[in-house]
């Protein structure tokens, strides 16, 4: 049951995701990447990922991408807009790229370079305690000085964006 | 039965496509899209692998990555919209002052 | 008392800086008094070092102040530290007291010039450098003290550097100083290289130990190398050519850096490293042999020169042969008395002449002088002590020092050392009189224009001339025979035991007693025998030397111009070194290979360039392409690459 559900989602993904690419009005461009994170939000949830299935949708599907819309909106622009196309020949060698870069992941995946250390979080033991309290757990201690820097960061590309966007100071 | 094989090839899959995406598209909000895109790829391998490896560093690291995506787009945006006042332009390819 | 050892260089230190820095914006008076007080503070120290040094058993002289880590790099370890021993304060003594009443002398003759704050500068400087130098305690300080007091040489050389003869000598002084200086400092890493460590006191306690046996070719070596160092500072053959030239610096400094103290470094030096050079005859004898015919040679060519000063550089040069003979001879003791006593009355002969040119309105030809006598007599009297101190007549100065020398020469050398320097001792005594007739007795030969201006120095110029007569006359009596006083206070350091042995195999041995005295009688009348030669020559018959110079007309031309030395030095190393830089070096290494090359590169760059800048599209597409390119090569590399 879970596998059908893991087949149909990752379909939806990898169709929006190409949908997107291929889209010509970035006013729909958005709406797939929405989708995408959505159906992303469900493979979290499968892999018992419950709190990051959320802030996903809060805050990619919903903050960020509103401000993506946001700005398309402001920008108003034409649906025809990619006129001037200077390097129509990078088309396809593009794609082959891609599809190479495609196979090298997938041979780094197959080779067993990857390997990790099996750690205490079991998924009944994570079950037990409650993700998202875990994460909280996680995020007030050990890991306590990376989440006050995010802080700054996050301060710090307000006044940027600010700065940039702002006519006159 | 799904293997972390399966997640990772998906993710990998979803990483090219936003790669492609940034390598024809010429419309800059949408290869800030792309870019969002493969942010997103690389966040289903973290989950997928602190998933299968009983581990919470992976879920955290998603965390953070959110935080960067998010101070990212906001600047990105910012710098769309400055320079689509100067050019009235947001195709990357009027813009190829970039050179000698 | 000991422990003010680092004041001593401190105060002409802060001199320098003080005069260097603001000199400009303080008042003439102010520069003047502040040089000469940092110089007599500095003397009083050096004084009080002295007293707290005699205040020390005479096997315990010898102390260091460490000032602090220097440098240090592996086993190679030299520290900033000062040594207070018998030799360094005679030195200290030397330099700080004939320094000091040549600052005196300079607020008087240098009171014209334009150049105040900066000769005062220099000048103090130079003693800080000096003082460095014999107080060091390792090769490497003292180096550092050798190359300063060359720097301040070629800055008072070239003190007046609108002239070009001036900037000229300076730059001579500076390169042939170097070629010595290189030799030097081949010497230090030899020793360095063999000793393992630079000081002082580790060196000559191994070499006191018996490390090394006599006649090592390393110790030869290294000796060598230090003497051919010596040979640039102390102008002897055949790095002498310098010194005449750098007559063209003012008068006060031709008096402290080229009679009485820098040039007097290579004797201390040799009489400081007395326990390597006893290790190798050889160097020893060369060491003799460069000073006797130094001597000999110097004198011979001050018998026609006409300029004032060169016939006093000349002297000095004479003088200092004299001094390495004794060093040579293994009679450090003898060098370094003659070193002090030189000191005083070539001081004193160059301030004179700094009068009598300060006098004549600048005039140095002593062609155009004469009958000066009844004009400036301070002068005359004390350059008259100063003539006497140095051809030799009992009981100046230059007696007893210039007879101890050539004593050790016959008894410890050989009697051809004996000779050429007994010789030479009777040509000073024919040069210097023969400077003192033409300069003040006979007629007067002044042109009127200088002869309205003749006037006696001021006071503070005559001062220090009485003074140093004073030292001329009293000087020699610190070592005079049977109650040598510095010989015990040297003893220490140059080992007067050797000394001692040969006083007693003259007094028992085949020589007899009577030899000392009998050497005294002989020098005497030697130097009576030069005088009254003069005497003849220039007062009494004044055509004899036109006719002798006549008649020996090859000799006088080979002598005025001092053997054609300059010129075969020019025909030998220069004119062919400048022919190599300029057709070789110049145009072709430089300007077709260096040149060539820096150009080459730069072209082909600029032409690799031209085609490469097509890669920069400007299109960011474009680049984003070349960076998935690249990144796929790297996953491909540490994938399959390892």
């Amino acid at each position: 049951m879970l596998a059908y559900l893991f087949y149909i989602v990752a379909a939806i993904t990898v169709t929006t995701a190409v949908y997107l690419i291929f889209e010509k009005n970035p006013v729909f461009g958005a709406l797939y990447l929405i989708q995408t994170m959505v159906s992303l939000a469900v493979l979290y949830i499968l892999l018992e990922a419950q709190f990051v299935a959320a802030v996903q949708i809060i805050v990619y599907a919903g903050a960020i991408m509103v401000l993506f819309l946001f700005v398309i909106m402001l920008l108003n622009l034409d649906i025809g807009e990619e006129t001037k196309n200077a390097l129509p020949y990078q088309r396809i060698p593009a794609i082959l790229m891609g599809i190479a870069l495609f196979t090298i992941i997938c041979i780094v995946i197959r080779s067993k370079l990857l390997q990790g250390k099996q750690d205490q979080y079991t998924t009944a033991f994570v079950q037990g305690v409650g993700n998202t309290k875990l994460i909280g757990n996680l995020l007030f201690t050990e890991y306590l000085l990376p989440f006050e820097i995010t802080s700054i960061l996050l301060f710090v590309a307000a006044i940027g964006a600010i700065m940039l966007a702002k006519r006159k100071l | 039965m799904i293997t972390i094989t399966h997640y990772l090839v998906l993710s990998a899959i979803l990483f090219t496509v936003g790669v492609i995406g940034v390598l024809i598209r010429r419309n800059a909000i949408i290869i800030f899209m792309c870019i969002e895109l493969m942010l997103n790829a690389v966040n289903l391998s973290f989950v997928a692998c602190a998933h299968y490896l009983n581990s919470m560093q992976g879920q955290l690291f998603v965390f953070f990555t959110m935080t960067v995506a998010a101070a990212e787009a906001a600047v990105g945006l910012a710098i769309i919209v400055a320079v689509f006042r100067n050019k009235e332009t947001i195709n990357i390819d009027d813009i190829n002052i970039m050179k000698w | 008392m000991l422990n003010l050892v680092a004041l001593i260089l401190l105060f002409p230190l802060i001199g320098t800086v003080i005069n260097g820095l603001a000199g400009k914006r303080l008042r003439k008076e102010t520069v003047g008094y502040l040089a000469c007080g940092a110089i007599g503070l500095s003397f009083l120290v050096s004084f009080m070092v002295f007293i707290g040094l005699l205040q020390l058993p005479p096997d315990e002289r010898l102390f260091e102040k460490h000032l602090f880590r220097w440098i240090e790099s592996g086993s190679f370890i030299s520290a900033a530290a000062l040594q207070v021993d018998p030799l360094s304060v005679v030195m200290i003594l030397v330099i700080t007291g004939v320094g000091f009443l040549i600052h005196l002398y300079s607020i008087g003759y240098m009171h014209h010039d334009k150049g105040y704050h900066r000769y005062f500068c220099y000048l103090n400087l130079f003693v800080f450098s000096m003082l460095l130098l014999v107080l060091s305690n390792n090769f490497l300080l003292m180096f550092i003290g050798w190359e300063a007091v060359g720097l301040c040489s070629y800055l008072l050389i070239g003190f007046w550097f609108e002239k070009k003869s001036a900037s000229d000598a300076a730059k001579k002084a500076f390169v042939v100083n170097r070629v010595g200086d290189f030799g030097f400092a081949l010497g230090i890493m030899l020793i360095f290289l063999t000793f393992h460590s630079i000081d002082f006191t580790e060196v000559f306690s191994a070499v006191s130990h018996g490390n090394f046996e006599k006649g090592s070719f390393t110790v030869t070596m290294i000796t060598l190398l230090l003497f051919i160092g010596a040979t640039g500072k102390s102008a002897q053959i055949p790095l002498y050519t310098w010194l005449p030239d750098a007559m063209e610096g003012p008068t006060p400094v031709s008096a402290l850096i080229h009679a009485a103290t820098m040039v007097t470094a290579g004797v201390y030096m040799i009489a400081r490293c007395n326990a390597l050079y006893l290790l190798s005859p050889f160097t020893m004898t060369v060491v003799a042999s460069i000073g006797v015919i130094t001597a000999l040679f110097a004198a011979s060519v001050g018998l026609v020169q006409n300029d004032i000063k060169r016939v006093l550089a000349y002297s000095t040069i004479s003088q200092l042969g004299y001094m390495f003979l004794a060093c040579g001879v293994g009679a450090f003791t003898a060098g370094v008395f003659h070193l002090m006593t030189h000191a005083f009355f070539k001081a004193l002969l160059f301030l004179a002449s700094g009068s009598v040119i300060h006098a004549l309105s600048g005039e140095q030809d002593i062609r155009k002088m004469g009958g000066l006598k009844p004009h400036i007599p301070v002068t005359y009297k004390t350059f008259l002590i100063g003539t006497v101190a140095i051809a030799g007549i009992p009981p100046f100065a230059g007696f007893f020092s210039k007879d101890e020398i050539l004593l050790e020469a016959l008894v410890r050398g050989n009697f051809i050392y004996w000779s050429l320097g007994a010789f030479a001792a009777l040509l000073t005594a024919f040069y210097m009189f023969r400077l003192l007739f033409m300069t003040f007795h006979g007629e007067c030969r002044v042109d009127h224009h200088a002869m309205e201006h003749l006037h006696e120095s001021p006071k503070n110029m005559t001062l220090p001339l009485v003074a140093l007569a004073g030292l001329s006359f009293v000087g020699g009596f610190f070592g005079i025979p049977g109650a040598n006083a510095l010989e015990h206070f040297l003893a220490p350091v140059l080992g007067g035991h050797g000394h001692t042995e040969v006083r007693g195999a003259v007094s028992a041995g085949h020589h007899g007693a009577w030899l000392p005295y009998l050497m005294m009688v002989i020098s005497t009348a030697i130097a009576l025998v030069g005088i009254f030669l003069a005497y003849q020559m220039y007062i009494k018959k004044p055509g004899l030397s036109k006719k002798l110079a006549e008649r020996f007309r090859l000799i006088h031309k080979l002598l005025l111009n001092k053997y054609y030395v300059d010129e075969i030095y020019d025909a030998i190393f220069i004119n062919p070194t400048k022919k190599i830089s300029t057709q070789v070096l110049w145009k072709v290494i430089d300007v077709r290979m260096i040149d060539g090359s820096v150009n080459g590169i730069a072209w082909l760059v600029g032409r690799i360039g031209s085609v490469l800048r097509h890669l920069q599209t400007g299109y960011i597409r474009n680049y984003a392409f070349y960076i998935v390119v690249g990144c796929i090569l790297i996953i491909v590399l540490a994938v399959f690459g390892r």
